[in-house]
């Protein structure tokens, strides 16, 4: 915090000298300073919690029962978390392979029927088919790519975007096939409920939750704190650098679409004993992924984070303000507010 | 055994010969310049020797090993590094982030490689900026950037693309000066292209002289500025219009 480019932001080094002595204080900034780019993100999270509580507030005026609200804002934390797990890996592959994935939230559908398997046939606790489905998602993902999509890198953005569409109908289809159209369900034995402040939350909600919410922990660690989250930061940021510095792009963009196919197989884990199973649900959780991660940034991984959770409240109260219509409602005005208000997301983006 | 050795390599873009038939030598701990008018190939040619593109024909050897259109990250393991003309910073990261990527990219554990990449931060005159994002930074700072990035990956080989251009004369020269301690006390062979003829003439052992894809002329940087044909490349067809 002594550090004088702390407060002051990188002076220019195009005048003076390219010596390591003191820089010349005749410069003139340019850029913008680290501390300005804090103050702009505590600009936005003030707005973000301001039009929470105001949002907040009218869901207690429409409704006038604290339980009410209180009920819908932890519903709709709880499943924002699995939200927020469900983009991060969306917006991962989008920051990394500049691919936007629409076969998402199929996988996710694979990662529920082998929770359905898992509980049917071994009558296992349905987490633990996470140990299944997280690894199994993972070689899916990193095979997907690898002979799949690696054909179409580089080429123009509608190719990736059919075959991942074609991808989705094609998985979508193959588990109807499969399992039929009729709902399954893979509940938690013996699942009940906590009391918070008089609303009640189900053990399996705070759990998914919970999970959720360490697995994206884990995967921002791993971002952050290792030589191959490094890399993948790296090539999003620049992938001709990257390979100039000695990174195996390729790899790269695997490890990444596996990495991001393998939250899709958690978070379907987590949500499968809280919705009814069809081949159809993963494309819910596609759309509301998508909204997410406009919303968070296109290839921010908190924002993503941040946005799951702000969506998963969004859907909640929603229900409140028009009750008996799809909760998707709430969730599409947010988002075309989004869309046209700040089009680039509430933290811009940064992978 | 040249360190590095370049053979009849070409390159077409449709139809524009933009590397004819080069040939070149580098040996160990020397010091090449390139030089030539714009659109003489340089770059083109910088990109067939570090991978970013493979050649129509020919071959690039690096201590005898062929890398000929090898890909970009696997010329880098093999020792060589190279400067992109136009930065390639990773810009959401710190500078000290993006010379620690080089590192670890090369196998060097995460701490050892932070350790490393400010070691070289230091030397490139950037340890002020160090924890700022490389998008903060100005042109000459990116271009020192990318400078630490091929240091941290500790090469054998260094490709600069025009690592003074956009620097000013006082901020020239000690990044000249880095040049020179990187060969003689890192031993690091140095290939170069530039359009400053002071820092041509400085630091090369031998100068390549580009036109039109074609090796011109090579030699002493002094035999290569007293050759007519050199004056002409650069200044145009100056004698048959001059004094009549």
């Amino acid at each position: 915090m002594t550090d004088p480019t702390r407060e002051h932001g990188a002076p220019p080094l195009d005048r003076g000298t390219v010596s390591t002595e003191e820089p010349p204080q005749t410069t003139q900034l340019t850029t913008p300073a680290p501390g300005g780019r804090r103050r702009a993100v505590a600009v936005r999270v003030a707005a973000v919690v301001a039009i929470a509580v105001v949002a907040l507030g009218l869901a207690y005026w429409r409704t006038g029962n604290e339980v009410v609200v209180t009920q819908a804002v932890l519903t709709g934390l709880m499943i924002g978390g699995v939200y927020g797990l469900v983009a991060m890996g969306l917006t991962l592959i989008f920051g990394v392979l500049d691919i936007v994935n629409f076969a998402h939230g199929a996988f996710l559908a694979v990662a529920l029927y082998i929770t359905v398997e898992m509980v049917g046939r071994f009558g296992a606790h349905p987490y633990l088919a996470l140990l299944v489905s997280v690894p199994l998602m993972f070689l899916l993902g990193a095979a997907v790519q690898r002979f799949i999509l690696s054909g179409a890198m580089g080429k123009p953005l509608e190719n990736q975007l059919l075959i991942t569409l074609g991808l989705a109908l094609l998985i979508d289809n193959g588990l109807l096939l499969f399992y039929g159209p009729n709902p399954q369900s893979a509940r938690l034995p013996n699942d009940t409920g906590i009391n918070v402040f008089g609303a009640v939350v189900t053990v399996g909600r705070l759990l998914a939750f919970a999970v959720a919410l360490v697995l994206a922990g884990l995967l921002y660690l791993l971002l952050q704190r290792t030589r191959l989250g490094t890399a993948i930061r790296a090539v999003a940021a620049n992938d001709s650098g990257a390979q100039m510095v000695g990174i195996d792009t390729r790899r790269i963009y695997m490890a990444t679409f596996a990495i991001g196919t393998a939250c899709a197989g958690a978070a379907g884990v987590l949500v499968a004993p809280l919705v009814t199973i069809e081949p159809t649900t993963g494309e819910l959780f596609n759309i509301v992924a998508f909204v997410v991660v406009v919303l968070g940034g296109m290839g921010n991984v908190v924002g993503a984070l941040v946005g799951g959770l702000l969506i998963g409240l969004t859907e909640q109260l929603g229900a409140l303000y028009l009750p008996g219509q799809s909760p998707l409602l709430s969730v599409f005005i947010v988002f075309v507010l989004v869309l046209f208000l700040r089009p680039q997301g509430l933290f811009g983006r940064a992978a | 055994m040249s360190l590095l050795q370049v053979d009849n390599v070409s390159k077409t873009f449709r139809g524009l010969k933009a590397v004819d038939d080069v040939s070149f030598t580098v040996e160990e701990g020397s010091i090449l310049g390139i030089i030539g008018p714009n659109g003489a190939g340089k770059t083109t040619l910088f990109n067939c020797i570090a991978g970013a593109i493979a050649p129509d024909t020919g071959t690039v050897r690096l201590s005898g090993t062929d890398v000929t259109g090898a890909a970009p990250h696997k010329v880098s393991k093999a020792g060589m590094a190279r400067t992109f003309q136009l930065m390639k910073p990773f810009g959401s990261m710190s500078v000290l982030e993006n010379v620690a990527v080089a590192a670890m990219a090369h196998g060097t554990s995460r701490r050892a490689a932070t350790d490393a990449a400010a070691d070289v931060v230091e030397r490139v005159g950037l340890s002020r900026w160090r924890d700022a994002r490389a998008d903060g930074l100005p042109t000459a700072g990116l271009k020192r950037l990318e400078l630490a990035r091929a240091l941290a990956s500790r090469p054998r080989v260094l490709l600069l693309d025009e690592v003074l251009a956009g620097l000013l004369p006082a901020e020239r020269l000690p990044v000249m000066d880095l040049l020179e301690t990187l060969r003689s006390q890192d031993g690091v062979t140095l290939v170069f292209v530039e359009h400053i003829m002071a820092a041509v003439m400085r630091l090369s052992d031998s100068v390549l002289v580009l036109e039109q894809g074609r090796v011109l002329t090579a030699g002493s940087p002094a035999e290569v500025t007293r050759d007519p044909r050199v004056i002409e490349a650069y200044l145009g067809e100056e004698p048959a219009g001059a004094g009549s």
